[in-house]
């Protein structure tokens, strides 16, 4: 994997320091930040700094994370919470999971950095359990800290008090949006309410919250060591910093990659990715998860910020980045995040909770061969009105994957409702099977094996499929060893 | 017999909750320990337990039911989850899927009749540059292949 177009600063010490030893922790300047923001500089002159570095949520959602600090502090309470959201419910992502692995105290120190600035005493880690390991290197690291007088009551005898306790998740990806988390902290199912109020200033037990993904916290003491106006020379003009994505899918090399914003997705896919793998053809870049967008070709150039990645139709969102070849069937790729939305919506606001069954629905029709021309515009207006009447982030932005699709692969979903044809052959529905004559030399091995009896012929005589009877389950062309069955 | 069971029962949901100080804003912790020792969450366990932290048991069914990572059946001695993210998709977990549950003649959800195995599947396990992904129990199996299928089973 090439290095050189990466610049790593969330995931610096990942890999590279033994993340069950504080020692190795405090000897790459591992709670420096702390230190020196608890012994040279006040509250607002902390926020200052993480507000002209430019800082921005990393989970998706880009908020700048100084103006969100700067108003938690602002309110006055007679307690205040920082919130980690841990809960990396997005399917294909995979950053926070190894930031919390490879560096546990980065985010602790963070946290404790938060909570001097807004004026918390007590942080909260909300953490999925199904990431045990995970969740054994924060207990060890929290014991550590406290152990050396880096968390607990009057650290670094500053006088200021911070504890950080572990809340578990239960596999609702709903909870990852930030209402929600908080009511599932509070032994509630995880259901989002209005915002305004935003956390900030009715949050977790009603009080003042902030809640900021791992890999922003992860940034937060680089910022504070090398200062704002380093931090804020790397990337774009909108977007500071750096990118973990969580490459996978049909490319090459598939992990983390941590990137300068405005990288191009070329880059991201052909340099460091290595290219598509089996020398097939690049078809998408699907990016944010189940609420981003299919790109295609043409968006190959865009730079990977927060604004470029919208303006296209997908989202930044946490840093799934799952790169499709010419196998894979759009129309069956937007299914499948409809399917996880229908799944995993939380069933308060209806538009969501129906508008999405709707879509998946009209989009199962399509890919059994039943959709009509009409469908098309029936999915493009009901994902509309999903989109701007959904209560939270999950509504507003699950329709993206049909939206984005139904833009930049239209001729696919021409080809599925007019002419019955899935171009990638992933539709069972839309395809046949066939025996090529001239390559069948009658060995019977298909006829044997098929279980709907739907092959016909003699031995060494030529075969036929007769395909009112063949179920498409692709067993004869397992056997064939000549060649002779092909898919239309 | 069902006596004893069910005090047994009784006696560790209390030193659960009170290892929770009773407190009804970690009734998701509490349910994670007590299925960890259940393996499962069954009617009687929620009642229990909102007779020890004071809150309605119509309640604790609402989380029970609402996060999937609670469950009211009892799962297989060995259960089986396929993961059915992105990445495992994209690289053919259905098929994977669908195999298992065609060798174990069960679907997805339910538990073989003997109790020996349970099938699943589940979001992103967050291995994904394994893809696609089987766990079974604590074993973790990566780039999985439909003729593996067979393989891994017997190993059980």
């Amino acid at each position: 994997m090439k290095k050189d177009k990466q610049i790593k600063l969330a995931l610096k010490n990942c890999g590279s320091i033994d993340p069950e030893k504080i020692e190795n922790y405090i000897a790459v300047d591992g709670y420096k930040a702390l230190g020196t923001c608890l012994g040279e500089k006040g509250s607002s002159e902390i926020i200052d700094v993480i507000k002209a570095s430019g800082l921005r949520g990393r989970g998706g959602g880009g908020f700048p994370t100084g103006e969100k600090w700067e108003m938690a502090s602002k309110f006055v309470a007679d307690q205040k919470y920082v919130i980690c959201n841990a809960d990396e419910g997005d399917p294909g992502a995979f950053m926070d999971r190894s930031i919390l692995e490879g560096d546990p105290h980065v985010v602790l120190e963070a946290m404790a950095i938060c909570g001097y600035s807004i004026g918390a005493t007590e942080g909260y880690i909300y953490i999925r359990a199904e990431y045990p390991l995970a969740i054994k290197r924060l207990k060890m690291a929290i014991d550590q800290a406290k152990e050396a007088g880096l968390l607990g009551i009057n650290i670094l005898g500053s006088g200021f008090d911070f504890d950080i306790r572990l809340k578990y998740g239960a596999g609702a990806f709903v909870c990852g949006e930030e209402t929600a988390l908080i009511a599932s902290m509070e032994g509630k199912r995880g259901t989002p309410v209005i915002k305004p109020p935003y956390p900030v200033e009715c949050g977790y037990k009603g009080k003042p919250t902030i809640v900021n993904n791992v890999e922003t916290y992860a940034n937060i003491p680089v910022i504070i060591n090398k200062g704002a106006e380093w931090f804020s020379s790397i990337g774009t003009s909108g977007s500071k910093g750096t990118k973990v994505f969580a490459l996978a899918g049909k490319v090459k090399n598939v992990g983390l990659v941590e990137v300068p914003m405005g990288t191009t997705l070329r880059e991201l896919i052909y340099d460091i990715g290595g290219g598509i793998i089996n020398g097939k053809k690049f078809k998408a870049v699907q990016s944010g998860g189940p609420s981003g967008g299919c790109l295609t070709e043409k968006h190959l150039d865009t730079p990977i910020d927060y604004e470029s990645l919208k303006e296209c139709g997908s989202m930044m969102g946490s840093g799934g980045m799952i790169v499709m070849d010419e196998d894979d069937c759009m129309v069956a790729v937007a299914q499948f995040y409809l399917d996880f939305s229908v799944e995993e919506s939380c069933g308060k606001c209806v538009p969501c909770r129906e508008g999405n069954h709707v879509l998946y629905q009209i989009l199962n029709k399509i890919t059994h061969g039943k959709g009509e021309l009409k469908d098309l515009d029936k999915l493009k207006a009901i994902s509309e009105v999903v989109k701007s009447t959904s209560l939270c982030g999950l509504g507003q932005t699950s329709p993206n994957p049909v939206l984005s699709t139904l833009t930049n692969f239209y001729d696919e979903y021409y080809d599925h409702v007019v002419n019955k044809k899935c171009v990638s052959k992933q539709c069972r529905a839309l395809v046949e099977y066939k025996i090529i004559e001239d390559n069948c030399i009658g060995c019977t091995a298909c006829k044997r094996v098929c279980p709907a009896e739907a092959i016909t012929g003699e031995v060494k005589g030529k075969h036929v499929i007769d395909p009112e009877l063949c179920i498409k389950c692709g067993a004869c062309i397992e056997k064939c060893k000549f060649n002779a069955i092909i898919v239309e | 017999m069902t006596c004893n069971k069910n005090k047994n029962m009784i006696n560790k949901l209390t030193d659960i909750c009170n290892e929770f100080n009773n407190d009804p804003d970690d009734l998701i912790g509490i349910l994670h320990k007590a299925q960890g020792e259940f393996g499962y969450l069954p009617k009687e366990v929620q009642i229990i337990i909102a007779e020890l932290i004071k809150i309605p048991s119509s309640k604790i069914y609402g989380v029970v039911t609402f996060y999937s990572y609670f469950t009211m059946k009892a799962k297989g001695k060995y259960p089986i989850s396929v993961c059915m993210g992105t990445a495992c998709y994209v690289k053919g977990a259905e098929k994977v899927l669908k195999e298992f549950e065609d060798k174990l003649k069960i679907k997805n959800g339910e538990t073989t009749p003997d109790g020996k195995f349970s099938m699943s599947s589940l979001r992103c396990v967050g291995a994904c540059g394994l893809a696609p992904v089987v766990s079974i129990g604590e074993k973790i199996y990566g780039s999985v292949k439909v003729e593996e299928v067979e393989k891994i089973l017997s190993e059980y």
